[in-house]
């Protein structure tokens, strides 16, 4: 699956504050290919079900998710910083995109993408004879 | 009228910068300015595993874990002395084969991570709560460590 940056659209007049609107996350994924579809597993931790945003436009799929940390107070030793995730894919032809689902579990979003029945591998059995 | 430069002079004082320089470096003088803070996730190459932030308040110490993608049940976090130990394992993703992957990119395998605590803490009152994969820590400071209010008395 090949990976893809699309532009952001930025307004003239008004323009976004650079250091919040840009610094994004590219977060880790796993990406296999089985013969029913791909399946995408994504590490997002620290974010909610409700903070996730999948996109699929022009054959693009979109993952943005703002994360929350547990903490309230400023911490004085610090390791890492939560901040969004953003990581963009191009998807295939082949795949079907009505039947795409996502799931998330302890911080970690699982993607299937599911390919067209016509894209599917056929088992033809070798008789003997 | 231009001053005539003393080269020694010159290579001293370059020779004084470059070591102004690589005290700062030292010093983690970086990490301290606010824009050049990185945020990054852990990913396939060894590091200390899992990241933390510590942060406190008078009667708490927290700790907070990103670590995605365990299972609560296998999190083992205790306290002995003065030393916190957080260990674990990140299951792999199961039965699928090598060569089927696009993009592997996600760390898995087993991990144990010890921090020393800059305070004594309640070691029987520590709780750990998991939650969309942090792990937040909660460590009450023992009573000694608290922070004592003493008055001033106007004789």
């Amino acid at each position: 699956m090949k990976e893809t940056t699309i532009p952001v659209k930025t307004d003239t007049r008004r323009v976004p504050d650079t250091r919040s609107a840009t610094r994004t996350i590219r977060p880790p994924v796993d990406i296999f290919e089985t013969n029913d579809g791909l399946t995408v597993i994504v590490d997002l931790p620290g974010t909610h079900k409700e903070d996730i945003q999948i996109q699929i436009e022009n054959d693009v799929l979109t993952i943005k998710a703002t994360p929350k940390s547990l903490l309230n107070i400023e911490p004085f030793y610090r390791e890492f910083e939560l901040c969004e995730y953003f990581r963009q894919f191009q998807l295939s032809d082949k795949t079907d995109q009505d039947k795409i689902r996502a799931e998330m579990k302890n911080g970690v979003l699982i993607i299937q993408l599911p390919k067209k029945e016509g894209a599917k591998p056929k088992q033809i059995p070798v008789t003997v004879s | 009228m231009r001053k005539w430069l003393d080269p020694f002079k010159e290579l001293e004082l370059l020779k004084k910068e470059m070591d102004e320089l690589f005290r700062a470096f030292e010093e983690d003088f970086w990490w301290d300015m606010p824009s050049f803070r990185f945020s990054f996730l852990p990913g396939v190459s060894a590091r200390s595993y899992p990241l933390i932030n510590i942060a406190e308040d008078k009667d708490n110490l927290y700790i907070e874990a990103l670590a995605p993608g365990l299972n609560p049940e296998n999190i083992e976090v205790s306290v002995l002395d003065n030393s916190l130990r957080i260990a674990g394992e990140k299951p792999p993703v199961k039965d699928i084969k090598p060569e089927a992957f696009h993009r592997n990119e996600r760390s898995s395998g087993k991990f144990l991570r010890t921090i020393s605590l800059p305070v004594n803490v309640d070691a029987e009152k520590v709780k750990a709560e998991y939650k969309n994969g942090i792990l937040l820590i909660t460590l009450p400071k023992a009573e000694s460590a608290k922070p004592k209010q003493i008055t001033v008395s106007v004789s």
